[in-house]
């Protein structure tokens, strides 16, 4: 059993991590160059926090970000359904998985800065400084899109998933901010099968060489 | 070995990523301790994500090393380094480079509106008149506007 604050961890670490990757998917053939840059720099800051998370969470568990990262079993990630989902090729998904991700991101973050533990709430205000953008580049999205039918369709698929990102007690503040009625979350449970199929490409190389092996 | 002397050692290291300016200008470099033999640096990372803090790190070690001392970098993960901490002296180095300096940051954080304002200067000519390409950049350190009056893009450096 760990602890809570490792549980917290854990949650956000992964949450970052598998959108990070899932960001990636698009570095080459997003709609348009801009597009590839942009994905890929908000790929690699969401990495860059769940490295962090991972390292502070290795005091706690053992180990350290990279082991925490790649070496666990497919069930023990406990990232959250949303940014499981490979939306490749479909825009309108991924910009409402994109707004909705980041909305209930800028929830938690803002109550973790809050943490009596000074360090989480240290690191949660590092992160903060960078989430700005990635919510200031959905936002510029949301004006384009926000009328389109593909778009609010993707917006109503994804609501369940999205509420899923945060613990009970911080829905009703993202149903107000989105606002759209709370529902019947989609929870953090066993990971599905389109997560182990990235957690399979994700960690290929690392058990491809010995334990230990020097990079 | 001297506080002073480490500091001199440490503004001798160019940014991995932007050799223009040093480590001491970019502000990450929080405290030097010096006991003895042994000197310890209280290192701010920039963006978390930043493939260059790793070797910030080792370089850092390297020049403790190369003046007799026997290094500790402290890597610190609260919030102290925002923008603002990049040194008068490094801001304009990276200006005569090409690099627009970050706007300082105000109480709460940027917003579309102001990142769209044509208040940001264009480090070539000195024009307002430029406006968004893209928040986001080479590196995460960047976003990248456009000059109408010198019709050249250019890097700016994000304000956190």
């Amino acid at each position: 059993m760990i602890s809570e604050r490792a549980q917290l961890l854990l949650n956000l670490a992964d949450d970052e991590l598998i959108l990070g990757w899932r960001n990636s998917e698009w570095t080459g053939i997003a709609p348009f160059l801009e597009e590839d840059v942009a994905f890929s720099s908000i790929a690699q800051n969401e990495i860059g926090h769940a490295r962090a998370l991972y390292e502070r969470a290795a005091r706690d568990l053992g180990g350290d970000a990279d082991s925490i990262a790649f070496d666990r079993e497919p069930e023990e990630y406990r990232c959250a359904p949303l940014v499981q989902l490979r939306l490749v090729p479909d825009w309108a998904r991924t910009i409402a998985r994109h707004v909705l991700y980041e909305t209930a991101d800028a929830i938690r973050i803002e109550r973790l800065k809050q943490h009596d533990d000074g360090e989480l709430a240290g690191i949660a205000a590092k992160i903060e400084r960078e989430e700005v953008y990635h919510r200031l580049h959905a936002e510029m999205w949301l004006e384009r899109l926000r009328e389109e039918e593909r778009y609010t369709d993707a917006v109503e698929e994804l609501w369940p998933y999205a509420l899923g990102v945060l613990e009970p007690g911080l829905r009703p503040v993202l149903a107000e901010r989105v606002g759209h009625e709370e529902v019947d979350a989609v929870e953090r449970t066993a990971p599905g099968a389109e997560f182990v199929a990235l957690w399979e490409e994700m960690t290929m190389v690392r058990r491809s060489a010995p334990v230990g092996a020097q990079w | 070995m001297t506080e002073a002397a480490v500091w001199e050692a440490l503004a001798e290291i160019a940014d991995p990523e932007i050799p223009v300016i040093s480590l001491v200008d970019l502000g990450v470099v929080k405290a030097v301790e010096v006991e003895d033999d042994r000197v310890r640096i209280e290192f701010t990372p920039t963006f978390m994500g930043c493939p260059a803090l790793e070797v910030m790190q080792r370089q850092m070690e390297e020049a403790v090393t190369a003046l007799g001392g026997e290094p500790q970098v402290d890597v610190l993960l609260d919030d102290s380094w925002s923008t603002d901490k990049i040194t008068a002296d490094g801001r304009e180095k990276l200006r005569a480079a090409g690099f627009a300096p970050p706007a300082p940051r105000a109480e709460s954080a940027p917003t579309l509106l102001q990142l769209q304002k044509p208040v940001h200067r264009c480090p070539y000519c000195g024009s307002t008149e430029t406006r968004l390409d893209n928040l986001f950049g080479p590196t995460p350190c960047r976003s990248v506007r456009y000059c109408a009056s010198c019709r050249q893009p250019f890097e700016q450096f994000k304000t956190i």
